[in-house]
């Protein structure tokens, strides 16, 4: 089942399908997040937004609104 | 491949936080200069070194990006550079570093540097970090596959460092290899685009057509940009969708050269996931960050004072001996009175400088400017600020010469701009002498609810107030300017390291010498000027009243009587204040003035505290016949106490009139120094212009309505 990756929980891990926005799809391109490139939610700021995520072996960090124009499919639960 | 002069010009790129500016430190150290990249405000660092061969070098460090698709101004020099071979600074050799703990992601960068066809040596940084990870890395594979030679490093130790200059000796050709084969994703788009633009081969094409609006920097023309347009529409296509198909074939290709190249076994760096734990925690994270801005901000404001007060004496002492060796007359007044003391208001900064950018260079070398970005983001995003620009706005107490050089660190050009914009709103420490004397001279040192001083209540709303502008005006300012950039939080959080001392050490020589040449000359200018217009009167009114009191400082001193004559010493230097072209711009002014409560005394000041705000004090000792040389704030306020308004003949310094002016000096852009900074780092006058007005304009508006309200 598709989902936004602002709605992952954290220590799920997903698998990224799609994306709702060319302009920042772009940014998060370069930045590693390709689709079928495993996520991992690793932490949330103490106000719920950004979040931290890791992708390709590092931590990226973005905001929920960001986040919510990225598809994932949930592959592991925490 | 070398220019006349058998100089090699190369360009250092690199993501950011993989260590570039490490390099760029370790092979030039202080064979650095900045310039400037024209029309951005994009500081330009160049050094030298020698190879073995004896052949000189000069680095072009481009600013950090993750790719050849550029998101801001900064990013932007390093595609303008590279993709137009008639750039002055368009290099021999690129050194692309990559991070070998995120070796996937670096090499997006590096790929598309090598398909542009420029020869490129690729320095693999952080070996040991890698090891350490259990990452190995195929050196020699990788250099085959991608076509150019590797070197591994390890920038912080300087370890590859001689390695890294032998492969530059060597003739270093372009690849012959292209990574992603541009022309075979959209093949007939992509040679429509070549054609029409014929940049240095098909990859600089398709990046130069990714930038249409920027289409100007590659001596292209409108025409051409109306024909890529054009291309695009009737292939159904746009350059986004193009660039994403580029991003995922080159992740694709590198996903296969990373599979026959780096062997692994996944480890979690759990230092940094543990210290993460405590840095963002929502009681540690924002407890930690305080204590350290709290430090920070006494660095600033009381540690700074130190070395500040020996430059101000070591200046004083300077002057006064050189006053009595020189001949007396305009042009050792100049000297003395304008020239010195402009570089001692220049000086003074130093150490305030030295100490935030000490400061700023630890966290941002250590990876903890990434955590205090991701803590305070929601907080500051509502007032169109960064997380970062926390830092700026909180040591814009102490000082905002410094605050504003901070904002550098802030990507975002709209969130800097507005930092910058905002941070002199903060109440810094020259406000503070204002306050003081003027808080003592009308508000008793009462205790109010048995506890709290009403001085100190007082002194505290004061700050409240530049806070609350500040942020507020940044509220209010984001909606009116034009983002040319997406505000976005896309961030790396990179693993924690240990700071570089050496870095640290270059960063607070770079800025402080970036303040001294660049903002220094225009605070020199304007104190040259300040000088002349307290010193100077239209006709020869001066003569005439030196003449007038020379003979009674002669005969009160015929009487031995030292106190008349030094009395009357501060008469004739209060006089010649009202007559020069400051005090008669501090009188036409009055109209103005009078209805928030100044009279032209006050003028006066507040032309001269233009300077530094703190000169108030000076000034209005000089105007009541205290003695410029005596800094009793007592006598100066005992005589402000007795000055009378001569119209009504009561108090001249009402609740009202002290409350207008602390509000006037809590808002207005007093500061030529703050305006000389603003102008530096945002290189043109519009914005110092338009924040001198908006502030001048609330601290007009403030002073009237509390003057009003009061009196």
């Amino acid at each position: 089942m598709l989902k936004p990756l602002s709605q992952l929980r954290r220590g799920e891990t997903a698998t990224i399908e799609s994306f709702n926005d060319l302009s920042l799809s772009l940014k998060l391109l370069e930045m590693g997040c390709t689709p079928g490139e495993t996520v991992t939610l690793v932490r949330t700021a103490p106000a719920g937004d950004p979040i931290a995520i890791e992708v390709s072996d590092y931590i990226l960090s973005l905001r929920l609104q960001e986040a919510s124009t990225v598809m994932v499919k949930i592959i592991q639960g925490n | 491949m070398s220019t006349k002069k058998n100089i090699l010009k190369i360009a250092l790129i690199g993501n950011p936080n993989a260590g570039k500016s490490s390099l760029f430190n370790a092979l030039t150290g202080l064979n650095q200069q900045i310039g400037n990249f024209p029309g951005v405000t994009v500081d330009k660092k160049v050094g030298t070194f020698q190879l073995q061969d004896g052949t000189t070098a000069k680095v072009l460090d481009l600013p950090g990006t993750y790719s050849l698709f550029p998101k801001s101004m900064d990013e932007e020099v390093a595609v303008k550079v590279l993709c137009n071979s008639t750039h002055e600074d368009f290099p021999d050799v690129t050194v692309v570093i990559a991070d070998s703990t995120n070796l996937k992601r670096s090499l997006f960068l590096c790929t598309q540097v090598i398909d542009l066809k420029i020869p490129v040596v690729l320095v693999l940084n952080m070996v040991d970090l890698a090891e350490t990870n259990k990452i190995n890395i195929d050196a020699n594979k990788l250099s085959e596959l991608l076509g150019v030679p590797v070197v591994c490093m390890n920038a912080r130790e300087a370890k590859g460092i001689d390695e890294l200059k032998i492969a530059l000796q060597k003739k270093v050709s372009a690849s012959a290899q292209n990574i992603v084969e541009i022309d075979k994703l959209e093949s007939r788009v992509i040679q429509d685009i070549g054609n029409a633009l014929q940049a240095n081969c098909m990859f600089a094409s398709f990046i130069v057509a990714n930038n249409l609006h920027n289409i100007t920097y590659y001596n292209h023309n409108e025409e051409k940009k109306e024909e890529i347009k054009k291309i695009l529409e009737i292939n159904n296509t746009s350059a986004q969708k193009l660039q994403a198909l580029e991003s995922i074939e080159r992740y694709r290709q590198l996903t296969t050269i990373i599979a026959q190249t780096v062997s692994r076994i996944k480890i979690v760096d759990s230092f940094s996931n543990k210290l993460d734990n405590v840095f963002t925690h929502k009681i540690w994270g924002y407890a930690i960050f305080l204590l350290l801005m709290f430090i920070v901000f006494q660095a600033i404001f009381t540690f700074a004072e130190i070395p500040m007060a020996f430059i101000e004496n070591t200046f004083a002492q300077f002057s006064s001996w050189l006053a009595g060796i020189l001949p007396k007359g305009i042009a050792t007044d100049l000297l003395v009175n304008g020239v010195l003391a402009g570089l001692s208001g220049i000086v003074i900064f130093v150490p305030q400088i030295a100490l935030l950018f000490a400061f700023i260079a630890i966290l941002e070398d250590t990876g903890y400017m990434a955590r205090v970005s991701f803590i305070m983001d929601k907080i500051m995003r509502r007032y169109g600020l960064n997380g970062r620009s926390i830092i700026p706005l909180i040591s814009g107490v102490a000082c905002a010469v410094p605050a504003i050089m901070g904002a550098r660190t802030i990507g975002n050009y709209k969130e800097r701009l507005l930092t910058i914009f905002v941070t002199p709103l903060m109440s810094c420490s020259a406000r503070l002498p204002v306050y003081t004397l003027l808080i003592s001279l009308v508000v008793p040192s009462k205790l109010m609810f048995g506890i709290f001083n009403m001085q100190g209540l007082l002194l505290m709303a004061l700050y409240l107030i530049g806070f609350l502008a500040a942020i507020g005006t940044a509220f209010i300012f984001k909606f009116f300017l034009k983002a040319k950039e997406k505000s976005y939080f896309i961030m790396e959080m990179p693993v924690y390291r240990a700071p570089r001392w050496k870095n640290v050490g270059l960063t607070i020589i770079e800025k402080v010498k970036v303040f001294l040449f660049d903002s220094g000359k225009i605070i020199l200018a304007i104190s040259v000027v300040l000088w002349f217009l307290a010193s100077f009167s239209p006709s020869n009114k001066f003569a005439e009243i030196e003449k007038e009191y020379a003979l009674k400082i002669d005969n009160a001193a015929q009487q031995n009587n030292k106190i008349e004559a030094d009395s009357l010493q501060n008469i004739l230097a209060s006089k010649k204040l009202e007559y020069s072209y400051a005090g008669i711009m501090g009188k036409a002014i009055e109209p103005a003035i009078k209805p928030i409560g100044f009279d032209w005394k006050i003028g006066i000041s507040l032309v001269t505290s233009f300077a530094a705000r703190e000169v108030f004090v000076g000034t209005m000792a000089t105007i009541y016949s205290v003695g410029e040389n005596n800094d009793d704030i007592k006598s100066v306020r005992e005589k402000m106490n007795e000055a009378k308004n001569p119209d009504t003949g009561e108090k001249s310094y009402t609740l009202a009139v002290a409350v207008s002016l602390m509000l006037f000096y809590a808002f207005a852009m007093q500061c030529m120094s703050t305006i000389a900074v603003v102008y530096r780092e945002t290189k043109s006058w519009k914005i110092p212009l338009f924040q001198f007005i908006y502030m001048g304009a609330l601290a007009y508006m403030a002073s009237y309505v509390a003057f009003q309200l009061l009196k």
